[in-house]
């Protein structure tokens, strides 16, 4: 009944399954793909972000920017980078191939909870902003001792 | 009978995951995004690619293939657990073809914040030239 709706070729179909089979395996409702602050996948820079019990480390993926003209802050437990990167393009040439991003970008990353705003530690080494948040000590995994 | 007392209250999340931050299958290379243009002495490419350090590049010409491929060099802590990953590779691999009118015995490579920029020149007798017209 409902075949008339979708005409694409099985092929084409086939891939749209996958990919929301995917979706449902790796979550499209996460803070990350789902949040209402996030980006289309292939956004500038790309970013990675992992935990372990003392902080929360995020690795964004920005080759040839000035690191120094980076905006990056915090608030509670959203992490704002922002600032620009450019290409400088030859006028001269004749250009084949224009994948790479230029202009000025701008990604919100929400942290868990419990991160702490204030012991914030970023560098750029090898085109990668590392930005390393703190946990508290409160939310750190507790030995409990039974009395 | 045991005198353990004490019972460990862990997080799920800081239990036995143990992988890195990107482990993804190992075959699976990302592929560069790439700038190409040419110019009157021959071709530049510049590919993105963040994480590679000079160790970690393999740039190779093998006839008309140029194979350009890096590492990702920053390996996060051994017991750190990804929350969220956009590139699931270590490994950035992509492959050009050339022409015959290109010099592959000389070309230049520099890599520098993560971006790779190759030259490869035109041989000189094949560079163009403007031709006048003779009125």
């Amino acid at each position: 009944m409902f075949g008339s709706v979708y005409s694409e070729s099985p092929l084409l179909a086939q891939f749209r399954r996958l990919e929301e089979e995917l979706d449902e395996v790796f979550g499209s409702a996460t803070p990350w793909t789902g949040g209402i602050r996030s980006l289309p996948p292939g956004a500038f820079p790309a970013i990675n972000v992992g935990s372990t019990e003392d902080n929360v480390t995020v690795y964004l993926f920005a080759p040839g920017i000035d690191a120094k003209r980076l905006n990056i802050s915090i608030q509670q437990n959203l992490l704002t980078v922002s600032g620009e990167r450019e290409l400088a393009r030859d006028e001269d040439a004749t250009y084949y191939r224009q994948e790479r991003f230029g202009g000025e970008f701008r990604r919100v990353i929400s942290l868990p909870d419990d991160v702490d705003p204030d012991r914030v530690d970023a560098t750029y080494r090898d085109g990668i902003v590392q930005i390393s948040v703190r946990r508290r000590e409160s939310a750190k995994p507790r030995q409990i001792a039974i009395r | 009978m045991t005198n353990a007392t004490e019972v460990a209250m862990q997080a799920a999340s800081a239990g036995e995951d143990k992988q890195s931050l990107v482990n993804a299958a190992p075959a699976t290379a990302i592929r560069p995004l790439v700038d190409i243009f040419e110019t009157a002495d021959g071709i530049t490419l510049q590919a993105d690619m963040p994480g590679v350090s000079k160790d970690g590049l393999n740039l190779r010409v093998d006839g008309a293939n140029l194979l350009v491929e890096g590492t990702i060099g920053i390996v996060p802590e051994k017991q750190m657990s990804p929350l969220y990953a956009d590139i699931r590779s270590t490994v950035y691999r992509r492959s050009f073809v050339l022409g015959n009118e290109l010099e592959t015995g000389n070309i230049d490579a520099d890599l520098k914040d993560g971006i790779l920029t190759v030259r490869i020149p035109k041989r000189p007798e094949l560079r163009p030239r403007r031709i006048e017209v003779r009125s």
